[in-house]
This record gives structure tokens, C-alpha cells and sequence, in this order.
């Protein structure tokens, strides 16, 4: 039997209706550390305007976000100091890593640079380019609204299931590729 | 300014006095609002005022220089945009023209006034950014946003001549990737009209803006004695009296030809540095507009004869030399060939002296890469220049020393 | 580039440097013992009062080489616009050299920073630590024997998982 509703009433879940709101009012925190840094900075400047998203303040503090920008490459002294800020986020807090040196370590496989924060840190969404197009930071931020919409629930239980099926990433050490310049110089 | 609370700040020595209970300590980063990325201080204050500050840097160390060891001139250039990332192109320019200067080439006019272009254009890239920080971290806003807007348009031109926006690794040893087409002289022109304008508007924003004037007038005063000894250069340098360019004094590429003045100021402080950018973009665009008018026609890259360039893809594959040349230089065991010696070549690069001491020897990767940082350098001195102020002016004075913290730690 | 009038000075004062001349730079090469007493002469008594940069290079891989480091102090002078570069070699184990600091203040963080990459102890530096790398680091990163992609140092952290804070 279908239920008589006036037209200003809409009839939904709890789940979707927190995603909505946590998905359109996103507070970015960058944790900029080198070229990244600039290219976020030009998103939320005039050109391309963050705010539109609802990522309207960049607040440094992280006991006011709900996601962090990883936006340029982490070296192991500044590895603790992210995985301190990434602790005192309160929940429901997502993982943006922006770059390829954030991904993966980038062009600096070297002593100092850790290859990928994902070794260390949950990572919700990745983007590539060094640095990313402005636009692909928008977009990735778009992807990452429309996760929030599809899995989000308002208990935050789709943390526990994602990191029941992460894998130990720090643990799988990729082999040196041997490149023939190293034979020869 | 003097205090008005107890003088003892001034005369207090830390490292050996007795601890006394009204010095506290704040930890300023490595993640903290202010724009300048990951570098830490620690702050011994008493009150407000500043009795010591300690620097704590490497949060971003990378490794370049090791990196330096493992890849060849050519390839090494995409590492040095990553740099200085404010102004990228000049960082390209310092390098290979330091890689030009071990090898003892010289380039053909067109490359080299091509270069000048760029390397003004990235000049005033990085002093918009860098005031634009200046006035973000004191509370304009609206002065950031001008900046940056006029940054995106100088990224247009970046890259509808090379394709990225900033990163853009640019030169090659013996000339440069691409040549200009019509259309980005087009837009330079664009660019030189519409410019002056807004560096109007921003100016008259801040310069006798009350609040500004006050938060950087006396704050941060090097002496020019100090400056020298402390071995600052660039724009902080020439703030505090120290009238060396290395544009005028060692000039190279093709500032001989151009007619420009090297501006200087007396005072020492956040201001003169803040004006001091303001007017070295102004004579940028001069600079810019005399080249773009006396661009020479020509080759962009040298001659196949040295062996260095890759030749135009016409003569490789319709003259034998051309294809010859392609092979040597891109074949594995072989590229060009370095002399077994060491040199330094350095550039006037927005932040200062940006110089490359290089070993060669003989294959053509460096076996010493060595980048002369003058963030690093200028950010020794922010400890001695920050004594005694208020912490709202350890924002101000850093804002203004540009320090950049991938230069710092490379 | 210097005057010939700097030349002969520096010729005069001190006949046992080995000078040599590249692509328009005058390199002179100093001995350990003497090293203080040049840099200050130069300094006081020709007016170089730019310590343009203090580097090392460690020839463990290099042809024709004799010393393991070479550390290298660029001076420069901003009233006569000439520059100058001088080397010192040094080998294992004596790899301490007298610090420059009181001389330029500006040599400060330079040497720190040969310090924390080669291991070159300066003494009577006022604070002599390592500055790029984190405290607890043993190795020097910048030598030739150092692998470029480090000893594992660089993942040596605990793994934060979606569920824990």
C-alpha cells in the first residue's frame, strides 16, 4: 500500500541522508609539503575554486577536518609527524593522496623518501601526475564525494570493514629494478 | 620597537645563564598554517617576544644530490624543478647552464635570449608568490588572490609552450626542448600589457596599507654587514644595502645586451624586501618586453657538431651526420662526453644566488651534483633576525625570507 | 675570475698553492694544516667577504684519484666581483677540519650539512649536528658507499590500519 506524501516530504535512509551532508561539506586539511603543495593551493585559489564543492575552509588544524590532502612526497622524518596528524583527525576522516610522490614515492626512490603513504596511512583515493592537474584533484575530490554517498554509513562501520580486508602493504618490499645505467656508470 | 616589559630578552644568553621559569617553549610545524610547508622551529618565548628560535629542518630531504650521481644532465633537469618549485624554469637555467659551462658551450643568441624571457617570467612567478605569502600570512587575502590569479595566467603561457603548467623541465644541454611559436609570444605580449595593471592594484592594496605598514616596517632588520657575513644574496641581500646582481656584476646569458636597473633599498627589513620584489617585477617586464622586441631568428639548440643536442628529426633521418649524432647520443654507452673536472656556475634566481657545483667525469651523468640553496642559506639567518619580536612577526619575517622548503632540504 | 694583482698577492703570501685555472675559474688547493690561516687571509687581507658555499665531493669512485674528499670553500667578493675556489683533500681516518664559522657567520648550516652527509668533523663549530637527517641516523648518506635507495632506514615505521584512530 503506498503511502500518500506531500510533495515536500522525501522519504530516505539515515545512511544516505548523513552521507549527503558529510559529502557536501568536505573540510580539507592539506598537509602540503612540496610542489603539491602549490598546485592544491591554485585549486582553492580563484581559477578553480574548491569552494564549490563545499571544501570551503583549509584549516590547518586537524581536530576540525574530515580529510587530508597528502599533496607532495613524505620522507621518513616526517612520516611520524603525519601519522601523529592523521590519528588526532576524529572520525569520519578520509585520506587524499595527491601526486605520485605521495602514491608511490614518484621520482625520488631514494634513502629518505617513503614509497607510498599508503605503507603507512589508510588511503581512500589516489591521484596521479606530478603534480595533478587542478582539475584532477576536483575530480578526485568528486570521486571521492560520490564514495562517501555510495558506502558511507553513519556509524562509520565501513572503517572496520576496510581495514579487515587491507593488506600489510609496508611489509612487500618491490625489488630494485636494475636499470642498465647502473651496470654501466 | 622597544619593550615594554622587562628588558631581559635582549640580554638573556640560553646557553648559559640558569634556566628561568617564565622562558616556555613553543613547537611552530613542520605542519603548521603558515604557507611555507614543512619546516619547524622551536621558539623559546617569553610572553610574546622571541628570545631564541631553532630552526629544525630535513622534513623534506629527498636526496637530490644523490640522485644527481644516478642520472644524466639531460634527465637530471626534471629533478631540479622539483627545487624551488615556485619558479621552476630558473632552476632548469642554473642547472644546465652550469652543465653548458663544464662542457665550454656556448649557445646559439635565440636560446639565449629565450632563456632570459623565461627566467624573468619565472622571476616574477616566484616574487608573486612569495609576497603573495607574505600578505596571506599578515591577513590579505584578497592581495594572495591577485597574485595567484596572475600566476595562472603566467601557467598558460608555460604551458602552451612546453605542456606543464609548472615542473616544466624545459632546457636541454645545448638549447632548450621546444622553440616559441607565434602563439606564445602572442600571449607574452597579452601578458606584458595586462600585468602592470594588477601590479597597480596590488600594490596599492598594501603599501600604505596601515596594518601592513606596521606588522613588517622594522621587523626583521639585517644589517648589510650581516647580510654579507651571513651570506645572503638575492633580493634579502640587496634589501639591506648589498648592491651585488649577479645579473650586472657576472652577467650571463643575455642580460649584457638588455637594459635594466638592480634594485636595492637601505632599511633592511620585511618592507624594503616586500618592495624590493615589487620593483624587480617591474624590471622584469622591462627585460621581458626588450627581449621579446630583439629576439634573434636562428637555431634554438647547437649545432650537431658538438654532439650534445639532439638533432632536428629532419636531418636525422635525411642526412647521415644527423642520424650518426641521434645514435651517439642516445644509445646507452655512449652520450656525450664531460671533462674530467669541477666547476661552479650560478645564476641570479629569484630567491638569491642559485649555483651548481658540478664534477665531472668523463660519462655524461655528474658525479658530483651539488645545488647552492639560498633558501637554505637565508633561513640560517631567520633566527637572528627574529630576536626579540613578537611571535605574530616570526610569520612576517619568514613570509619574507621566501624560504622554500624543498630548496632548504633538498 | 681574479686580478692578476690578487694572483700575485696570493702567490707572494702563500707560494705553496697549487693554482689551476677552468673555463675562466681560479681553483687553488690548500693543505689541512694551513687551511684557517688562508681563508682568513683571503678574507681580511683581499676582502673576500662572500662565503659563497662550503661543499664536499668524495672521489671513492673517481679516476685518477688520489684523497678520498675534497671539501671545497667558494669565496666571492662583493666590492671586486671575483671569485675563487679552494679545495682541501682529506683522507680517512684524520676527517676534521678547523671551522670557518668565526670567520663567516654564514658557514654555520654549510658545515653542519657536510657534517650530516660525509661525516667531516669541524672543530670549534658551535653546533656541530646533523641537520637534514633525523638525529637517530648512523650512516652518511652522500658517500659513495651509501646505497642510493638507503639500507631500509626509510620504512622502518609502524602501520596505521583504517580501524585504529
Amino acid at each position: 500500500m503506498a503511502l500518500e506524501l506531500p510533495e515536500n516530504v522525501v522519504v530516505s535512509k539515515l545512511d544516505s541522508l548523513a552521507n549527503w551532508c558529510r559529502k557536501n561539506s568536505l573540510w580539507p586539511m592539506p598537509f602540503a609539503t612540496a610542489c603539491c603543495g602549490i598546485e592544491l593551493m591554485a585549486t582553492g585559489a580563484s581559477k578553480h575554486d574548491l569552494a564549490r564543492f563545499g571544501a570551503e575552509v583549509f584549516r590547518f588544524s586537524p581536530r576540525q577536518c574530515d580529510l587530508m590532502i597528502v599533496a607532495g612526497r613524505v620522507v621518513m622524518k616526517m612520516l611520524p609527524v603525519l601519522q601523529r596528524i592523521w590519528q588526532q583527525m576524529h572520525e569520519p576522516k578520509w585520506c587524499i593522496s595527491m601526486g605520485a610522490c605521495a602514491s608511490t614515492g614518484g621520482v625520488f626512490d631514494t634513502y629518505s623518501v617513503v614509497q607510498g603513504i599508503d605503507r603507512f596511512i589508510p588511503v581512500d583515493m589516489y591521484i596521479p601526475g606530478c603534480p595533478p592537474r587542478p582539475e584532477q584533484l576536483i575530480q578526485a575530490i568528486i570521486d571521492l564525494q560520490d564514495m562517501i554517498q555510495n558506502e558511507g554509513t553513519i556509524t562509520g562501520e565501513e572503517f572496520e570493514l576496510k581495514s579487515r580486508q587491507a593488506t600489510k602493504r609496508a611489509l612487500i618490499e618491490l625489488p630494485v629494478i636494475q636499470r642498465p645505467m647502473h651496470l654501466l656508470r | 620597537m622597544a619593550p615594554t616589559a622587562a628588558p631581559t630578552f635582549q640580554t638573556i644568553d640560553l646557553a648559559h645563564d640558569e634556566p628561568v621559569d617564565y622562558i616556555w617553549t613553543l613547537n611552530f610545524g613542520p605542519q603548521h598554517p603558515a604557507t611555507h610547508t614543512t619546516l619547524r622551529l622551536v621558539l623559546k618565548l617569553d610572553g610574546e617576544r622571541v628570545v631564541d628560535a631553532m630552526p629544525d629542518i630535513g622534513y623534506l630531504h629527498s636526496g637530490f644530490e644523490k640522485i644527481g650521481e644516478h642520472l644524466d644532465y639531460n634527465q637530471y633537469v626534471t629533478v631540479t624543478d622539483r627545487m624551488n618549485y615556485i619558479s621552476p624554469l630558473a632552476n632548469n637555467i642554473a642547472w644546465h647552464g652550469a652543465v653548458e659551462k663544464l662542457l665550454g658551450m656556448e649557445l646559439p643568441p635565440r636560446a639565449k635570449y629565450i632563456r632570459t624571457i623565461l627566467a624573468e617570467l619565472a622571476r616574477i612567478s616566484d616574487h608573486l608568490l612569495c609576497n603573495g605569502a607574505v600578505g596571506l600570512d599578515t591577513g590579505a587575502f584578497t592581495f594572495f588572490l591577485y597574485g595567484f590569479y596572475q600566476r595562472e595566467v603566467l601557467y598558460d603561457i608555460f604551458e602552451t609552450l612546453c605542456g606543464a603548467r609548472f615542473t616544466n623541465s624545459y632546457t636541454r644541454v645545448g638549447g632548450v626542448s621546444q622553440d616559441f611559436t607565434p602563439l606564445v609570444i602572442e600571449k607574452i605580449r597579452t601578458f606584458l600589457k595586462t600585468f602592470p595593471k594588477t601590479l597597480e592594484d596590488m600594490e596599492r592594496l598594501l603599501n600604505r596599507n596601515r596594518i601592513f605598514v606596521d606588522r613588517t616596517k622594522g621587523v626583521g632588520v639585517l644589517t648589510k654587514e650581516e647580510a654579507t657575513n651571513r651570506s645572503a644574496t638575492g633580493p634579502i641581500a640587496r634589501a639591506s644595502g648589498v648592491t651585488r646582481d649577479l645579473r650586472k656584476d657576472e652577467p650571463y646569458l643575455a642580460y649584457a645586451d638588455l637594459d635594466f636597473k638592480v634594485c636595492c633599498m637601505k632599511s633592511g627589513d620585511c618592507f624594503a624586501r616586500y618592495l624590493v620584489r615589487m620593483a624587480e617585477m617591474r624590471e622584469s617586464l622591462k627585460i621581458v618586453a626588450q627581449a621579446l622586441e630583439n629576439l634573434p631568428s636562428g637555431p634554438v639548440n647547437v649545432g650537431q657538431d658538438e654532439r650534445t643536442a639532439l638533432p632536428d628529426k629532419g636531418l636525422v633521418y635525411r642526412s647521415i651526420e644527423g642520424t650518426i649524432s641521434h645514435f651517439e647520443l642516445t644509445m646507452t654507452n655512449r652520450g656525450f662526453e664531460t671533462p674530467h673536472e669541477e666547476c661552479y656556475s650560478a645564476i641570479e634566481a629569484p630567491n638569491g644566488e642559485l649555483g651548481f657545483y658540478l664534477a665531472g667525469d668523463g660519462t655524461d651523468v655528474a658525479y658530483r651534483a651539488r645545488c647552492r640553496p639560498p633558501s637554505y642559506i637565508h633561513f640560517a639567518i631567520f633566527p637572528h633576525l627574529i630576536r626579540g619580536h613578537t611571535l605574530s612577526d616570526v610569520v612576517a619575517v619568514l613570509g619574507s625570507l621566501n624560504v622554500i622548503a624543498a630548496e632548504l632540504d633538498r | 675570475m681574479l686580478k692578476t694583482t690578487t694572483l700575485e698577492a696570493m702567490l707572494a703570501a702563500y707560494p705553496e698553492l697549487a693554482v689551476s685555472e677552468f673555463r675562466g675559474d681560479t681553483r687553488v688547493v690548500a693543505s689541512r694544516g694551513k687551511l684557517f690561516e688562508t681563508l682568513q687571509w683571503f678574507l681580511c687581507q683581499r676582502g673576500f667577504d662572500l662565503l659563497v658555499d662550503i661543499t664536499c665531493v668524495d672521489y671513492l669512485n673517481y679516476r685518477d684519484a688520489k684523497d678520498r674528499f675534497g671539501l671545497v670553500y667558494l669565496l666571492a667578493s662583493t666590492e671586486t666581483n671575483e671569485r675563487i675556489t679552494l679545495r682541501v683533500y682529506l683522507n680517512e681516518p684524520e676527517l676534521n677540519v678547523p671551522s670557518v664559522v668565526p670567520l663567516w657567520e654564514g658557514a654555520n648550516w654549510m658545515e653542519r650539512e657536510v657534517f650530516d652527509m660525509f661525516g667531516i668533523v669541524f672543530d670549534g663549530h658551535p653546533d656541530l649536528r646533523r641537520i637534514l637527517m633525523p638525529d637517530e641516523f648512523t650512516a652518511y648518506p652522500l658517500r659513495k658507499d651509501y646505497p642510493l635507495q638507503g639500507r631500509g632506514e626509510r620504512h622502518n615505521f609502524p602501520v596505521l590500519r583504517r580501524n585504529q584512530a
